[in-house]
Parts: C-alpha cells; sequence; structure tokens
C-alpha cells in the first residue's frame, strides 16, 4: 500500500508549547510547516470531524504567525500599501480577513488583522498569518514599513476552541467571552496571563482564538479539556472541516498567481478600497472586478463515492480541459465527497455538469454553492 | 483447505488457499490510515501482474494505492466495501478483504513476510 505523504525537509522539526499534552493524548504527529503537529488522535479523523460539529473541537495551532505591528503614525493606514482589506475603517477591538498581495495581485499570504486598542500613542494591529509564509511575511511587512515596529510573539501558542459548545464551554474560564461578536476581539487576564480572545475560526463553526502566552498553554488547555464536551482535534479534522466551509487553504486554493477576484474573495475587499486601489497588483484587481476573470474558483461535488483529490484535472463534458481540483476529499459532515478548484469562468456556473479525470476515468461531477455545510457564526443576539 | 497469510512491506496481505489469494491491507494499514470513506476495486476478470495496482483505498485525509503482491486474473471482488467502506477498519483481515485473483506462479509469494516476521517489522517502523 503506498501512500503519497507531503515530503518535508530534514531540518529538526519545531515543536509547539502543547507538544507533550498532545503526545501523552495518543496523538499521531507529522512534520507541518517545519513543527512537529498532531494530525489525529486515537478518536480519528472521521469522529474528530463529527465532534467540532457537534459539540467542541479544540485544536493547537501555535505553528501560525502572530506579531503586533505598531507604529506613532496611523499603522492601519500604513499596512493598507500591503493588503487590499480596509483596515483604516477597522475599529478597536474589530478583526478583519485580507491577504498580502504581491506586484501581480497574486496572493503572498492570507490573514487576520485585528485592531488593538492603542498604547503610549502607538496605533497597534495584532497579525495572524500562516505558518508556512510567517518568516517571508514578517520579513515583508517589517521591510515594506519604514517607521513600524513589528513585535513577533514567538512566546505565544495559539488555541482555537470551535463548534456550537464552544461558547458554553469558554465562558467558565473567561466571563462574557459568549456575548463577543463573530469577528470582534478583547484582551482578558486569566490566572494573571494575558489572553487574545477572537471570535472566529477555520471550521464554519462558532467558535474562538485564543492566543496565550506560552508558559500558561497547557494549563489552559487542559482547563479546556476537562470540559466534557471538547476532544482534542488535529490537522486532518481541521482540513476536512474547512473544505466543508469552502474556506481557502493557502499554497493549495489560493498562492502567489491567484488573485483574490479569481478566489472569489472580493467580499474581503471594501468599495473604498477598490476605488481607491493603493495595494500591490491593485492595476490588475481593479480589472478583473470590472471585466470578470477567466478562471474562478468554484465548489464542485463528486457524483459517484469516489473522493476526487488535489491534482484531478477537471474536463467539460465534450472532453475539453477546463480547470483543476485544489483542495478535495470526503465531508464527514456533508456525507459523501466535496472538492473545489479552479475551472474556466464560462463553466463555473452552479449546476454545470462536469468531468473528474480520476486515476484516468472520467466521473460525472457537478458545480455547487460553497459552504457545503451551512456556517454556523455567531451574529449576535 | 489449509491457509497460509503473508505480507508486503507496504502493507498489503494475501491469504493464500490452494491457487486463489485473498488480498487486503493489515491492521496496521488501517489503522495508521484511518477512516476509510471509498474503496475502489478492479473488474472481474482483470489481469494483473505482481506489484500492479488492484485497488484504491482513500481515508478523509488521502487516497492510497494497493498494489497485488502475486500475478493472477480476478475472480471476485468484495463488493460490500462500495457501501460499507468501514469494514476495511473494524475487520481488515476478515470481512474487509479487498479482491481474490487466480495465483499464476506460486512462487511469488515466496519472497513475502510470514505473521512473525511482518510482526516484526513492523515493531520496527514505529
Amino acid at each position: 500500500m503506498a501512500q503519497n505523504n507531503d515530503s518535508s525537509s530534514d531540518a529538526p522539526l519545531l515543536r509547539t508549547p502543547l507538544h507533550d499534552l498532545h503526545v501523552a493524548a495518543g496523538a499521531r504527529m507529522v512534520p507541518f510547516a517545519g513543527y512537529e503537529m498532531p494530525v489525529s488522535y486515537p478518536l480519528g479523523v472521521l469522529g474528530e470531524h463529527l465532534h467540532t460539529r457537534d459539540k467542541a473541537g479544540l485544536f493547537d495551532v501555535s505553528h501560525m504567525g502572530q506579531a503586533v505591528l505598531s507604529s506613532k503614525g496611523s499603522i492601519a493606514q500604513q499596512i493598507e500599501i500591503l493588503v487590499p482589506g480596509d483596515i483604516a475603517a477597522l475599529d478597536a477591538g474589530h478583526t478583519r480577513y485580507t491577504q498580502l498581495l504581491n506586484d501581480k495581485g497574486g496572493i503572498r499570504d492570507d490573514l487576520m488583522i485585528t485592531r488593538m486598542p492603542g498604547e503610549e500613542g502607538r496605533e497597534r494591529l495584532f497579525l495572524v498569518v500562516n505558518a508556512a509564509c510567517k518568516e517571508a511575511d514578517f520579513a515583508h511587512i517589517d521591510s515594506s514599513l519604514g517607521d513600524a515596529r513589528l513585535d513577533l510573539l514567538d512566546n505565544r501558542a495559539l488555541i482555537a476552541l470551535q463548534g456550537p459548545a464552544a461558547f458554553t464551554v469558554l465562558e467558565k474560564l473567561i466571563p462574557g467571552c459568549s456575548e463577543m461578536a463573530f469577528m470582534s476581539w478583547r484582551a482578558v487576564s486569566w490566572n494573571g496571563a494575558s489572553l487574545f480572545i477572537t471570535r472566529s475560526g477555520y471550521t464554519g463553526e462558532d467558535g474562538y482564538e485564543v492566543s496565550v502566552p506560552a508558559n500558561n498553554a497547557v494549563s489552559f488547555t487542559e482547563q479546556l479539556l476537562a470540559d466534557d464536551a471538547v476532544e482534542l482535534i488535529g490537522l486532518g479534522a481541521r482540513d476536512s472541516l474547512r473544505l466543508e466551509a469552502g474556506l481557502c487553504l493557502y499554497g493549495h486554493d489560493i498562492d502567489e498567481t491567484t488573485s483574490p477576484i479569481e478566489a472569489r474573495l472580493a467580499w474581503s475587499i471594501s468599495k473604498r478600497r477598490r476605488s481607491e486601489g493603493g495595494f500591490p497588483g491593485a492595476a490588475r484587481i481593479q480589472r478583473e472586478l470590472h471585466d470578470g476573470t477567466t478562471r474562478k474558483r468554484v465548489g464542485i461535488l463528486p457524483e459517484g463515492p469516489a473522493p476526487a483529490r488535489e491534482g484531478t484535472i477537471v474536463h467539460a463534458q465534450d472532453g475539453d480541459e477546463i480547470g483543476i481540483i485544489t483542495s478535495g476529499g470526503f465531508g464527514p459532515t456533508y456525507g459523501a465527497p466535496v472538492a473545489m478548484g479552479y475551472v474556466l469562468s464560462e463553466y463555473a456556473a452552479t449546476g454545470t455538469k462536469l468531468d473528474l479525470m480520476v486515476r484516468g476515468k472520467a466521473r460525472p461531477a457537478t458545480i455547487a454553492a460553497m459552504p457545503f455545510v451551512p456556517a454556523n457564526f455567531y451574529r449576535g443576539k | 483447505m489449509s491457509s497460509e497469510v503473508k505480507y508486503t512491506e507496504d502493507h498489503e496481505y494475501v491469504r493464500i488457499e490452494g491457487d486463489v489469494a485473498t488480498i487486503g491491507i493489515s491492521v496496521y494499514a488501517q489503522e495508521q490510515l484511518g477512516d476509510v470513506v471509498y474503496v475502489e476495486l478492479p473488474e472481474v476478470g482483470k489481469s494483473l501482474g505482481k506489484g500492479d495496482e488492484a485497488a484504491v483505498v482513500e481515508s478523509v485525509k488521502a487516497a492510497s494505492e494497493v498494489s497485488t503482491p502475486v500475478s493472477g486474473d480476478v475472480i471476485e471482488i468484495n463488493g460490500e466495501l462500495e457501501t460499507t467502506p468501514g469494514t476495511v477498519n473494524e475487520d481488515a483481515m476478515g470481512k474487509g478483504w479487498f479482491l481474490k485473483v487466480k495465483i499464476s506462479d506460486a512462487s511469488e509469494a515466496d519472497g513475502l513476510m510470514d505473521e512473525a516476521a511482518y510482526n516484526t517489522f513492523i515493531e520496527g517502523l514505529a
């Protein structure tokens, strides 16, 4: 039985503050973005996925890059030369999803930016970027924004708690967090430690991402795990959960060659930023917003039971090659294979019939709206 | 009829009864894969050479090829796996078998590991 594993370099792997806790819980550890990370626990990917949608899953995402970017001037305006998101309009305590773009309007990385309350006359942003891109991202931000200061938060873990029971669980530790709106942020003190709590996530469920000082990460995690509703969830289920939610995985569904418009992330670019431009590749993005793109990211549902994996070629029914799958697998909650990828825009309408070339055989599939499983975000009372 | 189970280093097993070989994946293999969600089997009558891809087994995470350790024509497939692929996890060595071939060269099984040798082999992988 031969398995195609993502290979990685031989450099020694880094460990997160929760490493020993994962091993003690029986996790299968794998190399991921230079870290030794849990891909699954004894519950298994399927069980972990379903548990997260049913109750609450705890994910160690400490490999992701965290930093505070600050300046004496308006750092929110300054960072807009790198990203198309409307950061200047972001109020303190709110979080936005955006992308670091290259000069061609391709995506260097996608990230979350939070406006923190100012401190000592400095305007501050809290950034969370992808693990595999973090060194390059931070070097790019640091060299592009002259008088800004970038403080890396290497001494913090990042723990996601996701699922319909997440708010009742976290409320017991952090009173008041259940009232936070989706994409809002708070700094709170817990047992003397400073936590940053964002109501967001990467599963399509309600939940939180909590930045915890490394020294407090184990005790904080153990307190959450003491609740019967909470199970540890590995990267395997994290991937199937985000795929069902229709969310992009950097390096797969988006990369240096895809623009946010092709990737159907135009919702993350405000009216002001569209008209004013002023970010890398703005000319391409404004043109694509006006004229459309030749290819688009779409949801794809294989009709049969065979999953279509990343790299699967997409054909029109007449046999022409029209695209490629960028993420694909089995959706445990959906109960069947699900996929996303890029197709020529004339084939991107929901309901369009296609063929997926899996192991040399054409297998019928249909373009479908995403998410595949309805999102369950908390929008406030 | 007496039967003999042998294993490959890629974690396929072959149970040999007379000139019929039943092929599947080992208990260790299904543990490594996790929850099996799809199995693709060959057509009955297909002629397979030693090492040819005989089936594909897919978990939530990934697809893996299953090769036949012995040459022969496919005489039966386990159609139940189409509707209940999880049987591979529950009973890999029994009801979770994949296919049966009519062995064309019995000597091909000689180079495979027996149960004891395979157990030593997987201990070395830990």
